[in-house]
């Protein structure tokens, strides 16, 4: 199941019972883990290979594929100077996700950005509204079926 | 003429006890002068205390991630001198060294030089800006007019260089966009020899300043472990103590080859910060200097036909240059399918470039891991039980730009 360039990794050894994909591409390696076992996956990279920091989450939308978003987390150990991304694949009807900010208090804006932009839903997040857009915008302007232009005010429709 | 009786029950003693314990809302923003942009903070008084802050962001927000997915791969570099304008070589470099990453190229030693000492250039320019407001906001009015006159300096080398004095986009995928022009070591050099005196005559002025040092010492502390827990990188993080520069940990655009130190400081307070980042115009320095003494000679742009524009003297003669200059003029290069992120030292801290693609000449996504909305978002725990007047220290210490925070 898992690809023959990343089985001998330390790291995906030390993920075993959660990985279910991945690749190395360009010294960088990349994880999947299901959307289910986000953050006991989270959380053994933070308590046990001390995966201190979060550098970011953000989604991909592979729109018209299924599953279409990607939610991708960035992350650092400060101490082993060591990135990892972990991916998680979501379906396009309802996409939700738990939220890792028991984790890292510092995912608090990303996840809300994530929402806002993509329409992904973290569950049990302290406060999941918008951030970048206005308060009661229609729709989430970076998924990949969101004109570039605007659904409502462009200037196509004058 | 009626009298007016004045209730004698309600005393002005009772008044005041009772607004003691109420809690006021104050909007601080968006058109504050000490935000930088268009912050919004709501405040939660007790008194002049601090008992929450919230900011709220998104007022520049400008859709720049999702432009990128319109436009292809070299026009991007336009874009990203705007996410943060006042260090957008910083920005070019990180977005350029993503796109190569996908591609695998090479980058000739006298472009990675160039790179490093305009990114260090741009670093001096931002820290400037920095201090200037920065005391500005304090109460340091002069400090502006210096930190800008040295300012101009820089903006000069920049259009020296790109033609351009904010929005250089002089940094481009496979290189630079044009080779350094006639003379570039001598203005560089006048700026090298003036600028050391600048920074000490700075300190002169503010060191032993009793406003500053009781403005700045001891205010916003935060231990690091919360630092680190709430993703906060660059000088302020450096500034508890903890050697985090990307430059050391993961060099890019051969970091590796130049000699400096890490500044960092004990102090994790508005201090440590200022200590640090007057630190760092020293060790940039140095880097610049390192970057002329030994600047390589050769191309400024790689060896790769299908992304770099061909010379126009090749052009005229060469069939295959024209046809590339044709395809690549008219739709753009294809980067293989992929995905890469590269983290780069900004002037505020980690700039990220996370980039994807499905093998197309435009970008699947690109997503930018920007130091200040990654800072801004310690603002309610650094702020938590100070006084307001702190408020206006604090946020200057995090040194965010707006742009770069909402994007």
């Amino acid at each position: 199941m898992l690809p023959e360039e990343i089985k001998a990794e330390p790291l995906v050894q030390a993920l075993n019972q959660f990985v279910i994909g991945g690749h190395k591409q360009h010294g960088d390696l990349t994880v999947e883990v299901s959307a289910a076992n986000i953050v006991p996956a989270l959380r053994l990279l933070h308590d046990k290979e001390q995966f201190n920091r979060l550098s970011t989450i953000t989604a991909i939308d592979r729109y018209p594929a299924e599953p279409r978003f990607e939610v991708v987390y960035q992350i650092q150990s400060m101490d082993r100077n060591l990135r990892l991304r972990v991916k998680a694949r979501l379906h396009g009807d309802n996409p939700k996700i738990d939220t890792v900010t028991g984790i890292w208090k510092g995912a608090n804006w990303y996840e809300r950005e994530t929402f806002d932009l993509f329409g992904i839903v973290f569950q049990n997040h302290p406060n999941l509204i918008r951030l970048l857009m206005p308060e009661g915008y229609d729709g989430h302007p970076l998924r990949r079926d969101f004109p570039t232009h605007g659904n409502k005010y462009s200037y196509q429709n004058e | 003429m009626s009298e007016t009786v004045l209730p004698v029950e309600n005393d002005i003693f009772s008044e005041a006890t009772e607004t003691r314990t109420r809690r006021m809302t104050l909007n601080m923003g968006p058109q504050h002068p000490s935000t930088h942009g268009v912050l919004r903070v709501l405040l939660e008084l007790e008194g002049e205390t601090i008992q929450n802050a919230i900011p709220d962001i998104g007022f520049l927000h400008t859709g720049i991630e999702k432009q990128c997915e319109a436009l292809n791969w070299q026009q991007v570099v336009t874009l990203t001198d705007r996410v943060d304008y006042l260090s957008n070589l910083n920005n070019n470099l990180a977005y350029c060294l993503s796109v190569e990453k996908l591609l695998q190229m090479e980058i000739p030693a006298r472009a990675q030089y160039f790179r490093v000492m305009l990114c260090e250039l741009s670093r001096i320019s931002s820290h400037l800006v920095w201090l200037g407001t920065h005391a500005l906001d304090i109460g340091a009015m002069s400090m502006f007019m210096y930190c800008f006159r040295e300012r101009e300096d820089l903006l000069k080398i920049f259009e020296y260089f790109s033609g351009q004095r904010l929005m250089t986009s002089y940094i481009r995928i496979g290189g630079l966009a044009l080779d350094a022009p006639r003379g570039w070591e001598r203005i560089v050099k006048k700026f090298l020899e003036t600028f050391p005196s600048r920074v000490e005559q700075y300190e002169d002025l503010l060191n032993n300043n009793p406003i500053w040092t009781g403005r700045t010492k001891g205010i916003g502390p935060l231990e690091v472990s919360r630092m680190i827990n709430l993703g906060i990188t660059g000088p302020l993080i450096r500034a508890c103590g903890l050697p985090h520069d990307l430059r050391k940990m993961e060099p890019y655009s051969g970091y590796d080859k130049f000699d400096f130190k890490v500044c960092t400081s004990t102090d994790n307070d508005v201090w440590g910060r200022y200590q640090v980042r007057m630190g760092e115009f020293r060790e940039s320095l140095k880097i610049i200097q390192q970057a002329m003494d030994g600047m390589p000679g050769g191309p400024v742009q790689a060896d790769a036909p299908k992304v770099v524009l061909p010379d126009r003297e090749k052009m005229k003669t060469q069939m295959e240059a024209l046809i590339y200059h044709f395809k690549i003029v008219t739709e753009g290069f294809a980067v293989p399918e992929g995905e890469a992120y590269v983290g780069i030292e900004s002037p505020r801290g980690e700039l990220g470039y996370f980039v994807v693609s499905d093998g197309s000449a435009k970008p699947l996504r690109v997503h930018m891991r920007t130091p200040s909305f990654g800072n801004i978002q310690a603002l309610p725990e650094l702020m938590e039980g100070r006084m307001i007047a702190d408020s206006i220290a604090i946020m200057g210490s995090l040194d965010f730009v707006l742009g770069d925070c909402d994007r």
